[in-house]
């Protein structure tokens, strides 16, 4: 009989009405690297706040170490030596390292702060996790891959047996998850035990001993992870099988050229040439940090281009204000769907219409019936999951959220569609649901630049692929050519000034 | 499913409910309190707090603040008085002239709030100064006096029954109403005080927002101040002095949240009239002012913390 460090024991949660958990029991046995998968909202963030003690469990019972509680309270958990990694860090940029190591319990000399001891503990913790680093520098001059490890060595410093990561290489560049697997090994012949949650299943595969499934609030299963493939768990997240990860789709575009960069530079990129097809998927590929994101800004207005020029449908494009561009036809949908995408507050009709109140208002006075219109339609086609359409975007899961950016954008009837990773934060059946969308928004004769960190979503999905690396263009793929390996050569790629 | 309808119907209903019991409270322990004319007392008073709230709900929308309104007040005040005293300004000029000088002032902040990002609370701070100040050194800190007696019709006219400025109160609510539930840019002040980066890329112009905000927030202090020159018959230089705090707490009894985003038209008049009622209950009871002072600022914070309690409760 192997422990169990940590016991679920028939938990039921609900909000507001809405079940977030029904009945759930698990078991943590110590030592071990457990990965829990499910949709968006089945209920895996629950789960990971109540250990943290920020949820209480409306019944049920959580078994740490042998001990019984009712419910946890966030200095219990610290207490029993359970970490959280969320997918946000709770760090303080302007503090150093080591002060954020041990934040909330300084080494202290009497009233003040021993800075010596304390830098010398944070290295020797990085040094168990075979990693170098200054102990004096500022955490907002880290790379996120380093930041996340500040908040792993916090954990370390203070003692955790449990440690909970959420997503956590979803920040993360190729190489950096590498250095992270390392990170979750090392911990693990330390003895720690890992509760490890992600959309990526082959990270899960590489690195779990265990995999619980978990669908709308329920735990489905729990499986050793040698005895399982990759099918049977997608089949067992989304209740039925899916066969194809992307959609069937032909090539639909044609040679006119919709948008074309000629040496452009601004927004810290520099001489950026490339066309976009009408009707086609282009893809945009790079590395953290290559330029992706501020290439979009740059196309949608929001930072000036300094040099070069932009043809939009063949004529001479400035970019001067998101205003004007979606006037022009161009749409994006951001990256940080929560920030920068949706207002989670209003409701979804709110939010759909938003991008187009001032062409349904006449005399100021929005039309009601236009707007009703607007939102069913779009609602309808896009296929968001909702109560009624005066919900509150907050309450709706990701896949949904992500649609209702889309409706809003697809309401504007955008020629060019800019998409920041489209997919990210959304479950496996959810994201199929959004590369259908793409899928028939090609054959409606319309064109998508699509910017991902997913290697297999851009090989699956683009026409072409264009490849940035330290905010230049590095190379241009044809379908034909698409490979990772070509992708990841391009991308990692040093730029000579 | 029952004791949720109920649930919602008190969280959507509860500054009403407030108002009712604290008006059955007060009618048992005055009998004085629920006569024709102490209601119409009551309206007369809160009129200008409720036409004041109407504009300085919009800053607070936007989860910004306009502490200068006060000082709007005292300003129409002192240069209304003046124009039509000293420069014999034709009382219908003087107070268009006064509504849009109270306009540009709320522009002024809102356009300086918009383009350098001063945080709202310290520019409308320094805003009031710059009013009371010059509100002092036009009017040599003596009340101005000696207008034509027409004037106080506006505060102190009825029409039949109805004091004529409970009419423009009225009219005031109606039209902030309109705005925000019926027009786009309604719903930008909504938009723009939940999710400022998200409004911006949808095409939203959040700088014209914003200025629209305490642009309209200085118009409607200006039509208070007007009302209150009327009603007190000369302008004087601390007419409006802390007038801001008593709106503030109206405005935030009224479910409009501080952190911006949230707030409904109808529920700010029951905050107003909530206002109104314990002000008038208190002084029939006898309390003394110092104690209502105390009475307010406890309301105030009461009112802030519910609303901060509740945004705790969504989160966890």
């Amino acid at each position: 009989m192997t422990e169990n460090i940590l016991e679920f024991q028939h938990i039921e949660k609900s909000f507001g009405g809405i079940k977030a958990l029904s009945d759930v029991s698990l078991e943590i046995r110590k030592g071990e690297v457990h990965a829990i998968v499910g949709e968006n909202g089945a209920g895996k963030s629950t789960l990971i706040k109540m250990c943290a003690g920020a949820y209480t469990p409306d019944s049920g019972k959580i078994i740490i170490n042998g001990e019984e509680f009712e419910k946890l309270t966030p200095r219990i958990s610290e207490e029993k030596g359970i970490g959280v990694i969320y997918q946000e860090f709770n760090l303080v940029n302007e503090m150093s390292i080591a002060e954020n190591v041990f934040l909330g319990h300084a080494i202290r000399n009497g009233i003040l702060i021993d800075r010596k001891e304390m830098n010398r503990r944070t290295v020797e913790i990085f040094e168990q996790l075979n990693i170098k680093i200054d102990p004096d520098e500022l955490v907002k001059n880290l790379s996120v891959g380093y930041q996340q490890m500040t908040e792993i060595a916090k954990a370390i410093s203070m003692n955790v047996q449990l440690l909970i990561m959420d997503e956590p290489s979803a920040p993360l560049t190729s190489s950096e998850v590498e250095r992270m697997f390392d990170i979750v090994r090392a911990l693990k012949k330390h003895g720690v035990t890992i509760i490890y949650i992600s959309h990526r299943l082959e990270e899960i595969f590489q690195l779990s001993d265990r995999i619980t499934v978990m669908r709308d609030g329920h735990r489905i299963e729990t499986r050793e992870t040698r005895e399982t493939i990759d099918a049977q768990l997608i089949q067992l997240m989304v209740g039925r099988e899916l066969k194809n990860k992307f959609p069937p789709r032909k090539p639909g575009y044609t040679e006119e050229k919709l948008l074309e960069l000629q040496h452009v530079s601004g927004n810290g990129l520099e001489d950026i040439s490339f066309c976009v097809k009408k009707g086609e998927i282009l893809g945009l590929a790079g590395l953290v940090g290559a330029g992706r994101t501020e290439l979009s800004h740059l196309l949608f207005g929001l930072a000036p281009v300094k040099k070069g020029t932009i043809k939009f449908r063949g004529k001479n494009f400035v970019p001067g204000n998101p205003r004007q561009t979606i006037r022009e036809g161009i749409a994006l949908v951001p990256e940080d769907r929560k920030k920068h995408g949706v207002h989670v507050h209003l409701s979804i009709r709110e939010n759909i219409s938003m991008a187009n109140l001032l062409a349904i208002s006449k005399n100021t006075v929005v039309n009601q019936k236009k707007e009703d219109k607007i939102v069913e339609d779009y609602g309808k086609a896009l296929g968001i999951k909702c109560a009624s359409y005066e919900q509150q975007v907050k309450l709706l899961s990701g896949g949904n959220q992500q649609k209702v950016v889309l409706a809003k954008w697809l309401s504007t009837e955008p020629e060019l569609i800019i998409l920041d990773e489209p997919t990210r934060g959304i479950d496996v059946g959810a994201k199929y649901e959004i590369y259908k969308i793409m899928c028939s928004l090609i054959e409606n004769g319309k064109t998508i630049i699509m910017i991902s960190s997913e290697m297999e979503e851009l090989i699956g999905m683009a026409d072409r692929i264009v490849v940035l690396a330290e905010k230049h263009m590095a190379g241009e793929l044809e379908r034909s050519e698409f490979s990772q390996s070509r992708i990841m050569e391009f991308a990692s790629r040093e730029i000579q000034e | 499913m029952k004791a949720e309808r109920i649930k919602k119907f008190i969280k959507t209903y509860a500054m009403f409910i407030v108002l009712i019991v604290l008006i059955i409270v007060f009618s048992i322990l005055s009998p004085s309190f629920l006569t024709g004319s102490n209601i119409t007392a009551i309206l007369r008073q809160i009129t200008m707090l409720g036409t004041t709230a109407v504009g300085m709900m919009l800053p607070i929308l936007l989860g910004g603040i306009d502490l200068s309104v006060g000082a709007i007040i005292t300003f129409v005040n002192v240069i209304c008085a003046y124009m039509m005293v000293n420069w014999n300004v034709n009382p219908v000029l003087a107070v268009i002239a006064s509504l849009a000088v109270s306009t540009l002032v709320g522009m002024i902040d809102g356009v300086i709030i918009a383009k350098i990002s001063i945080p709202p609370l310290i520019m409308t701070f320094a805003m009031q100064m710059v009013l009371e100040g010059l509100s002092f050194v036009i009017s040599k800190g003596l009340p101005i006096y000696g207008f034509t007696e027409k004037f106080t019709i506006i505060g102190q006219g009825y029409v039949g029954v109805v004091p004529i400025p409970v009419i423009i109160m009225t009219i005031c609510f109606i039209f902030g109403s309109f705005i925000l539930n019926k027009t786009y840019f309604g719903r930008f002040f909504y938009a723009v005080g939940g999710n400022e980066e998200a409004s911006k890329l949808s095409g939203l112009n959040v700088f014209n927002v914003k200025t629209l905000a305490y642009t309209l927030s200085g118009l409607f202090a200006g039509i208070a101040g007007i009302v209150m020159l009327s009603r007190t018959n000369s302008g004087a230089p601390n007419a409006g002095k802390g007038f801001e705090m008593d709106v503030l707490t109206a405005i935030v009894l009224g479910g409009v949240s501080v952190n911006g985003g949230r707030g409904k038209m109808n529920n700010v008049v029951a905050g107003v009239l909530i206002i109104g009622a314990l002000q008038n209950g208190l002084v029939l009871l006898g309390v003394g002012t110092y104690v209502q002072y105390i009475v307010k600022g406890i309301v105030l914070a009461a009112a802030v913390g519910i609303d901060c309690f509740q945004r705790q409760q969504e989160t966890a």
